[in-house]
C-alpha cells in the first residue's frame, strides 16, 4: 500500500519538509503523548522538527538518557501504554542500556529512538557512532536501523506493534541523521509487514480442559499469580476465578497487585523473602496454577525443592517460559485473561479443599511477617506500614532496589493492579525515582510514593531538576539506613559480617539536596513524628523528598537462604 | 545429542546475529551453521547442527528458535528422513610423485582436484560430515595445508520411510 505522505502540514515551509517532520507525525499516529527524551547532535534535525511542530506531545527533558529510559518503565507499567524514548547517538545511546535491558527483563512496551550517524559513515568510527543495533541486540524484542526514508513510518507503526502486543519488550529504532535531514519522499512504504510474528492469544481449548480437569481432582490447589495477569489486565477474572473454586493465591514480586492483597485467599508473596505461608503452599499443594509468571530463580528457590507434590499447570503467551525452568504438565499458551475467561466458562467440580484452606489460614495465624519494632529509632518496617496507612493503601509506589524494596513488596498490600512499579529481574538500583516520574505523568491524579534507599537514589537523584520543572508531586521516601542495605545484609548473614564497601558514611544532607533543587525536603529522626510528617507530606501539593533515619542493621526476613528450598526458610519467627 | 534443526527467515540484516547471539547467550552449543537463501526471494534458510543435552534443552532452543520475530519456521530433522551436505575443501601437500596416489584415495569419496601446483593440490569433496571426517582423515598423511568447511545444509526428503531413524545413524 503507497499512501502520500501527511506529515507536511507540520512543517513551516512546505518545501522543508524532512524525515524528521515524517518521524513526529508517525508518533503522533501512534498516539503518543508523552515522550522522554535527550537531544544531541545526532537527533538536532528530530529535536528541529518537533520544535517546528509545537511539540505535539509533552517532552520530558530528564537529565540523564538512564533517566528518560526508567520514566518510560514507569509509565508504561502504570498505564499500560508503550513508553517512547528519544536519545542521540553514541553516549547518548549507550546510557540507554541498563534501562532497555530492565525492561527486557520485565517486559516492558517501551519504543526507543536513538540517532545515528549518517549512513555514508557507518562502519568508519565516526564522531558519537556505536554500533547500537549490535550493542542491544540480545536486549531487546527486537530492533531497527532505518536505511530508507520510505520505510520509517512502517518501522514507527510496527515498533510500536512488536513493543505492545504478545509478550511485551523493548524495540529500538536506530534512525541515522541523514534520514531525519533527507528532505521527504512522496510515497511511503507503510504496508505491515511481520509474517514470522503472530503471538497466540487464545489458548487451545483441549488444554483448558486438561486444566479444569486436574482442578476438578486437586485436594490442595494453588494459584499463582505473575506479571503477566496483569499486561492481560485479567486481575478482575483472577479474582472471579479464585473465588469461584475458593483457591488460595501467592504472587510473584511483580504481579503484587493482581489479587487483592488484603483479600482471605491471598497468602502474600512467594519466593525468597516471601511468606512462609506462600512459600508452604508452594511446597504442599498438589496442582500448582502458575498464571503469567516465568518461574524466576528468585521465585523458586532450589528448583528440587520447588513445588515437589505438585502437578505444574502454566499459562504464559510465551511458549519458550513454558517448562524453560519447572517441567510442566498442563502447558496452555495464551492471553492469561483469555485463558481465565474460558476457564470461568467451564463449570468444575471441585473438590472440597476446606482443609487446606483451613491449614493455609492457620499459618497465616502462626506465622505472620515479623519485626522487632525499635524503641528509640524508626523501623524500615513500621515506616512501610505507616505509608500504607497513610495513603489508604492507594498510592501507586515504586521502589528501588534493596531492603526497602522488599519491605515495600512485604508491608505494602496492594488491592488494586497497576499500582506496584519495581524493577524485579535485573534488580536495578537506581530505577525507583525516576519510575516514579513517568508514573506520576502517565497518571496524573495519583498519590505517587517512590520508596528508596539512600544507595539507590543517589543513582539517578539528577532527575530532581524534573520534579521541580514540571511540579510533579511525586513524594520520595528514603529508606536512609546508611548502608547498602541489601549487601550488608548479605555480608551479615552469609560473610561473617565482613562489611566490605557496604556502609555509606559519607551520605549527602538529603534535605538540604532536594532544597537546592527547589524541591521541598524533610527529615524525620524518631517515631512519633512519623504520622504527622506522612498527612502532611502526602497532602502536600508538590513535590517533597523525605529522608527517614532508620534503624541501620535491620535485615528482611523472612529468607531463603540461596541453594535452598522454599520451605527451609530461616527467619520465619523472631 | 546431535540435532539437525533448520529455521526458514526474513532475510533481513542482523537476522543471523540475532539468532545465533540469542543461541551463545542461551548457552546453545553450536556445531556448524550455513545459511543462504531460499527458493523464496527475501527468504533465507539456516541449517544448524547443534549439540543438547537433552530433551528439555532441545525444545527451549526450538521455542527461542520460533520466538524470533525475523523466523518463519523452525524444524528439527533429526530424526526425519533427510539428505545432508556439506562441502570441504582440502589443500594437502603433494609432488609430482604422489599424485596418482591421492587421486586413488579420493576417488570412491567422488572427490575431485580442484588446483593443483608444485607442491600441494586442492581437493573438493560433497557429502554428509561423516564422509568428509573420513577423508580427511586418510589425507592426513600427506600433510594438510588448508582445510574449510562449510557446515552441514540439509533438505527433508520427498518420502519419509519407517525406519528413518536407523538411516540417520549414518549420517552421524
Ligand atoms: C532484591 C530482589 C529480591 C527478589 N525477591 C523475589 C521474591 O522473593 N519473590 C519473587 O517472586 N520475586 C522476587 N524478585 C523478582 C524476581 O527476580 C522476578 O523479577 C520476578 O519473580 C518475576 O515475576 P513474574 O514472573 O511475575 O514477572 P515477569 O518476569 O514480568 O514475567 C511475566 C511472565 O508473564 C508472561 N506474560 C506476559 N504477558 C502475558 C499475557 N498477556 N498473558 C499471559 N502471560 C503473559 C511473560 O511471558 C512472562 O513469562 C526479587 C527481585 C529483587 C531485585
Ligand atoms: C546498579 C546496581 N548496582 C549494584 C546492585 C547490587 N545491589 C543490590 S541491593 C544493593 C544495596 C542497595 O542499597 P540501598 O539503595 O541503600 O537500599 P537498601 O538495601 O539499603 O534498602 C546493591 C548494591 C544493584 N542491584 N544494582
Amino acid at each position: 500500500m503507497k499512501v502520500e505522505a501527511k506529515p507536511k502540514e507540520l512543517a513551516v515551509e512546505k518545501n522543508t519538509t524532512t524525515g524528521a517532520d515524517v518521524f513526529i507525525r508517525s508518533l503522533v499516529d501512534a498516539d503518543v503523548d508523552t515522550v522522554f527524551g535527550y537531544p544531541g547532535g545526532a537527533v538536532l534535525p528530530i529535536y528541529d522538527a518537533l520544535y517546528r511542530a509545537n511539540t505535539p506531545f509533552q517532552h520530558i527533558l530528564c537529565r540523564h538518557e538512564q533517566g528518560l529510559i526508567h520514566a518510560a518503565e514507569g509509565y508504561a507499567r502504570v498505564t499500560g501504554k508503550p513508553g517512547v524514548v528519544i536519545a542521540t547517538s553514541g553516549p547518548g545511546a549507550t546510557n540507554l542500556i541498563t534501562g532497555i535491558t530492565d525492561a527486557m527483563m520485565d517486559s516492558l512496551p517501551i519504543v526507543i529512538f536513538t540517532g545515528q550517524v549518517a549512513t555514508g559513515v557507518i562502519g568508519t568510527d565516526a564522531f558519537q557512532e556505536a554500533d547500537i543495533i549490535g550493542i542491544t541486540t540480545p536486549i531487546t524484542k527486537y530492533n531497527y536501523q532505518v536505511t530508507d526514508l520510505k520505510q520509517l513510518p512502517r518501522i514507527v507503526k510496527e515498533a510500536f506493534h512488536i513493543a505492545s502486543t504478545g509478550r511485551p519488550g523493548p524495540v529500538v529504532v536506530d534512525i541515522p541523521k541523514n534520514i531525519s535531514e533527507k528532505i521527504t519522499v512522496d510515497e511511503f512504504d507503510t504496508a505491515f509487514h511481520l509474517p514470522g510474528y503472530q503471538p497466540t492469544v487464545k489458548p487451545n481449548p483441549l488444554q483448558i480442559r486438561k486444566l479444569a480437569d486436574a482442578l476438578s481432582r486437586s485436594e490442595r490447589p494453588l494459584l499463582l499469580a505473575g506479571a503477566g495477569v496483569l499486561f492481560a489486565d485479567a486481575a478482575e477474572e483472577l479474582k472471579a476465578f479464585a473465588e469461584k473454586y475458593q483457591l488460595p493465591v501467592t504472587t510473584t514480586l511483580l504481579g503484587l497487585g493482581s489479587f487483592p492483597g488484603t483479600n482471605e485467599l491471598a497468602l502474600g508473596m512467594a519466593g525468597m523473602h516471601g511468606t512462609y505461608t506462600a512459600n508452604m503452599a508452594i511446597y504442599e499443594c498438589d496442582l500448582l496454577i502458575n498464571i503469567g509468571a516465568r518461574f524466576d530463580d528468585r521465585l523458586t528457590g532450589a528448583i528440587k525443592h520447588f513445588a515437589p507434590n505438585a502437578k505444574v499447570a502454566h499459562i504464559d503467551i510465551d511458549p519458550a517460559e513454558i517448562g524453560k525452568n519447572i517441567k510442566t504438565k498442563i502447558p496452555v499458551v495464551g492471553d492469561a485473561k483469555e485463558a481465565l475467561k474460558q476457564l470461568l466458562d467451564v463449570n468444575v467440580k471441585s473438590t472440597n479443599h476446606d482443609e487446606w484452606l483451613h491449614s493455609l489460614k492457620s499459618k497465616k495465624e502462626d506465622y505472620p511477617l515479623w519485626y522487632d519494632r525499635s524503641k528509640e529509632l524508626i523501623s524500615p518496617q513500621w515506616l512501610i506500614e505507616q505509608v500504607y496507612e497513610t495513603s489508604n493503601g492507594e498510592a501507586i509506589v515504586t521502589t528501588d532496589v534493596g531492603q526497602h524494596q522488599m519491605w515495600a513488596a512485604q508491608f505494602y498490600k496492594f488491592d488494586n493492579p497497576d499500582k506496584w512499579v519495581t524493577s524485579g529481574g535485573l534488580g536495578t538500583m537506581g530505577f525507583g525515582f525516576p519510575a516514579a516520574i513517568g508514573a506520576q505523568l502517565g497518571r496524573p491524579d495519583e498519590l505517587v510514593v517512590s520508596i528508596v534507599g539512600d544507595g539507590g537514589f543517589q543513582m539517578t537523584l539528577q532527575e530532581l531538576s524534573v520534579i521541580k520543572e514540571r511540579n510533579l508531586p511525586v513524594k520520595v521516601i528514603i529508606i536512609n539506613n546508611e548502608a547498602l542495605g541489601m549487601v550488608r545484609q548479605w555480608q551479615e548473614k552469609f560473610y561473617e559480617e565482613r562489611y566490605s564497601e557496604s556502609l555509606l558514611t559519607e551520605n549527602p544532607d538529603f534535605v538540604k539536596l532536594a532544597e537546592s533543587y527547589g524541591v521541598k525536603g524533610v527529615r524525620v529522626n524518631n517515631e512519633d513524628d512519623v504520622p504527622k510528617v506522612l498527612e502532611d507530606v502526602f497532602s502536600y501539593n508538590g513535590p517533597v523528598v523525605v529522608d527517614c533515619r532508620v534503624v541501620k542493621r535491620e535485615c528482611v526476613f523472612p529468607m531463603v537462604a540461596p541453594g535452598t528450598g522454599n520451605h527451609e526458610m530461616i527467619g520465619v519467627t523472631r | 545429542m546431535k540435532r539437525i534443526i533448520t529455521a526458514t527467515v526474513q532475510n533481513r540484516s542482523g537476522v543471523l546475529n540475532r539468532v545465533t547471539g540469542m543461541m551463545v547467550k542461551r548457552q546453545f552449543n553450536i556445531e556448524s551453521i550455513s545459511v543462504g537463501p531460499s527458493e523464496t526471494e527475501g527468504i533465507s534458510k539456516m541449517t544448524f547442527v547443534v549439540e543438547v543435552s537433552d530433551e528439555q534443552k532441545l525444545e527451549q532452543l526450538t521455542k527461542q528458535l520460533n520466538k524470533q520475530i525475523d523466523v518463519l519456521k523452525v524444524t528439527d530433522i533429526t530424526d526425519k528422513a533427510i539428505v545432508a551436505r556439506e562441502l570441504a575443501l582440502i589443500k594437502v601437500g603433494s609432488s609430482s610423485q604422489n599424485r596418482a596416489e591421492i587421486q586413488g584415495v579420493i576417488t570412491p569419496f567422488r572427490a575431485s582436484v580442484i588446483d593443483v601446483s608444485k607442491d600441494s593440490l586442492i581437493i573438493q569433496v560433497t557429502g554428509n560430515p561423516e564422509k568428509i571426517d573420513a577423508l580427511i582423515d586418510l589425507l592426513k598423511p600427506y600433510g594438510i595445508k588448508e582445510l574449510t568447511r562449510t557446515g552441514v545444509t540439509a533438505f527433508q526428503r520427498g518420502r519419509q520411510p519407517e525406519n528413518v531413524q536407523e538411516m540417520n545413524a549414518l549420517i552421524f
